[in-house]
């Protein structure tokens, strides 16, 4: 299982909670965990996709929830 | 400050001048409203716009959709009853904003203070090209390679020390101050700090794997195992806000509706409707989600700082419940090493016995060979030293400056017919003979650590209900060991999988909420760190296997850390219990004195924002952690005198 982590910005703990939500709930995430106090937001892909495009639809689940986050996709 | 909390800064500046200019305006009807409009839109245009977006999205019930009903809403009261008073929508909206940038750069703050603790991470490595140094990224830096550590300078990558001396601060990793003096050959972890000489390092690991790397990960990947007050705290803001929102629509309907149908000619709607707008104000559950990651963050970051890493925010709540404790006793009570600890009988002086034992063992590359010679404490020059003769089983013979040295056991005195005295200490017993005379006896035992009694102590006295030491040693040697460090049980004996049985039989025996903690070296106790409710691997310096199967890692191996641990957790976990409370109690308290008309909506405006920062300071609290203090433990026991 491929784990990698991103770089976030994002203001409040509750939308940060809500982002983690967001994000688990996206097809091909098995795991997330956004830690607010550092910033970012580990995510394990689940075996078969691609992390790229899974990302690019994790950031669209976040917008969704938090307009003002912002997901730092290499 | 970032740009977005100048940005904010600079709104609310113009707002706050804005309506103080315009208590002095004297305008009236629609323009009066339209000059405070412009305020309210300077101040609060983006919660606006965030509200829409949330209403789009299908994600009513968030704090800026909240907001925007409050504010609008005494806007419309105010428009309705005619009474011109606007400041008050716009004073919320201007406080909101004062107190979402206020914890905006709290938290920064904090966050980035914290984040500097725990930032041991080396920037550059020097390497030496052309006979010059290079800065160059510890990423880039290949196995095998000699880098040049300055003084002042981090130790960027694990490796081995080829030419220098000089002392490493430590502290960043072990939390012990004293530094640690290394030369050629010596092994040097990344992270320490080199305080007095140039060392040339031969890497022998990549960044990624360097112990640096291990602890960052380690830190940062705490989030990940969340508390249950945590998880208790995030069901708790999902449900909190959409009931505190249906207790606004109920508290600015249902009275009213209750006062018409009894036939009240005033049912007097904005009176409720302005008290179900501070509910709205209340409902916002920032103060609660911010506080108590926020304690676990800075509790986890001074605990590393002291060299206890804990591998989330749940062992630190089990650590704090834990009563009971098992202990591996080598490596965790016990140095782990073998050293002379006696000489009994002697015949001769304990330096000359000592001489004559370590000249003739000094062939053998026995653990014992090595603590004979380092109580001798000088090297041995072999040509004193003629005919070694080992008997296996047994132990050595040899001619030591002309005389004839014979060490081992008591078979070895046996097979040579000399009478010795037998020894009552626990340990190896070494007899040593003479040229045919029995000389006297060396003790060669595992040597308790410095401070494995006051650590036993100091758990008892912070409420450990029980310790247990479990050891593959002999029953005799565990039981001494036990008595003198002042542990409750000892089970002696056991092998590895004995003592996961042992952990299991403990675990059965407790109650619920009473943890039970395993203490060991991390060296072939994985399954038991694993079996026990919190798995602690001590001196865990550059070892990846403990650090790897422990839930907390104690870097440095003084025992007394593990009550620190204890102390330290248990403190964090106050003050996230104190901040649930606290946070808690004052919204029900502003939101029922809303609700009976005692609240206006400035105690609101307090119970969001004044609350926060009160939780963040507090929190804040858990960067410095309770050490146990040694002095108090070293009270001895008086024996008083019997005077009957």
């Amino acid at each position: 299982m491929k784990k990698k982590t991103y770089k976030i910005d994002v203001d409040c703990a509750n939308c940060a909670n809500l982002m983690e939500d967001a994000a688990r709930k996206t097809e091909g995430v098995a795991e997330a965990t956004v830690n607010f106090m550092l910033q970012k937001m580990i995510i394990k892909f689940e075996e078969n996709y691609d992390p790229e495009q899974v990302m690019q639809q994790v950031v669209k689940d976040c917008k969704k929830v938090e307009p003002d986050c912002e997901i730092h996709v290499k | 400050m970032n740009d977005k909390q100048k940005r904010m800064l600079w709104r609310i500046g113009i707002t706050a001048v804005w309506l103080m200019a315009l208590q002095f305006i004297p305008v009236q009807g629609w323009l009066h409203l339209a000059l405070y409009l412009v305020a309210y839109g300077i101040i609060g245009y983006d919660i606006l716009r965030k509200a829409g977006k949330g209403i789009v999205n299908g994600r009513i019930f968030d704090e800026n959709f909240l907001m925007t009903i409050a504010t609008l809403g005494a806007f419309a009261l105010a428009i309705y009853e005619q009474s011109g008073d606007y400041l008050e929508g716009i004073a919320v909206m201007l406080f909101y904003q004062i107190g979402e940038w206020f914890q905006s750069y709290a938290v920064g703050r904090s966050r980035k203070n914290i984040g500097a603790l725990m930032d041991i991470r080396p920037d550059y490595a020097n390497i030496e090209r052309d006979g010059k140094l290079e800065k160059v990224d510890p990423d880039d830096v290949a196995l095998g390679t000699t880098i040049v550590v300055q003084p002042g300078e981090r130790v960027p990558l694990d490796g081995v020390v080829l030419r220098g001396t000089s002392s490493l601060n430590t502290s960043a990793l072990t939390g012990e101050s004293l530094p640690r003096d290394v030369q050629q050959g010596d092994e040097v972890i990344s992270g320490c700090i080199n305080m007095t000489g140039v060392l040339y390092v031969k890497t022998t690991k990549e960044s990624e794997e360097s112990t640096v790397s291990k602890i960052l990960e380690l830190v940062e990947d705490s989030s990940s195992h969340k508390s249950q007050s945590e998880n208790f705290i995030t069901k708790f803001a999902k449900v909190y806000t959409p009931a505190v929102c249906l207790g606004a629509l109920a508290l600015a309907i249902i009275p009213p509706a209750i006062q018409l149908m009894y036939g009240h000619a005033d049912p007097q709607w904005e009176n409720w409707i302005y008290r179900a707008l501070i509910f709205l104000v209340i409902s916002c559950p920032c103060a609660l989600v911010i506080s108590i990651p926020l304690s676990f963050f800075a509790g986890i970051g001074g605990a590393s700082r002291e060299g206890i890493l804990i591998k989330g925010s749940n062992y630190m709540e089990t650590l704090a419940q834990t009563r009971y404790i098992a202990f591996d006793k080598t490596g965790t009570l016990t140095k782990g090493n073998f050293e002379v600890n006696g000489v009994h009988h002697n015949q001769m002086e304990k330096e000359e016995l000592l001489a004559y034992a370590a000249m003739a063992e000094c062939a053998s590359s026995h653990p014992i060979s090595k603590s004979l010679q380092q109580a001798y404490g000088k090297p041995i020059d072999r040509n004193r030293v003629r005919n070694i003769h080992e008997i296996s089983g047994h132990g050595v013979k040899a001619a030591v400056d002309g005389h004839i040295v014979a060490v081992g056991n008591d078979k070895l005195m046996k097979q040579m017919k000399i009478s010795y005295v037998p020894c009552h200490s626990m340990g190896t017993i070494l007899h040593v003979a003479v040229d045919g005379r029995y000389a006297g006896h060396i003790v060669i035992s595992d040597v308790i650590k410095p401070h494995a009694r006051q650590a036993i102590a100091a758990l008892k006295r912070n409420g450990i209900k029980q310790t247990v030491m479990l050891t593959g040693d002999t029953r005799r040697a565990a039981e001494n060991i036990a008595k003198d460090v002042g542990v409750d049980q000892v089970y002696s004996e056991l092998l590895p999988a004995d003592k996961v049985n042992k952990v299991e039989q403990l675990l059965a025996r407790k109650g619920e909420k009473e943890k039970l903690a395993f203490v060991g070296d991390g060296i072939n106790d994985a399954p038991v760190l694993t079996r026990a409710d919190i798995g602690i691997a001590m001196g865990a310096m550059g070892s990846d296997a403990a650090i790897e199967a422990a839930d907390v890692v104690l870097m440095d191996d003084d025992p007394l850390q593990i009550a620190n641990a204890i102390l330290l957790s248990r403190k964090c976990l106050r003050i996230v219990y104190e901040n649930i409370v606290f946070a808690l109690g004052i919204k029900f308290l502003c939101l029922g004195l809303g609700a009976v008309g005692i609240a206006n909506m400035w105690f609101a405006i307090f119970a969001d924002v004044g609350v926060m920062i009160l939780a963040i300071l507090n929190a804040i609290r858990a960067l410095y952690p309770p050490s146990v203090s040694i002095k108090k433990d070293s009270r001895k026991m008086v024996l008083q005198p019997q005077s009957e």
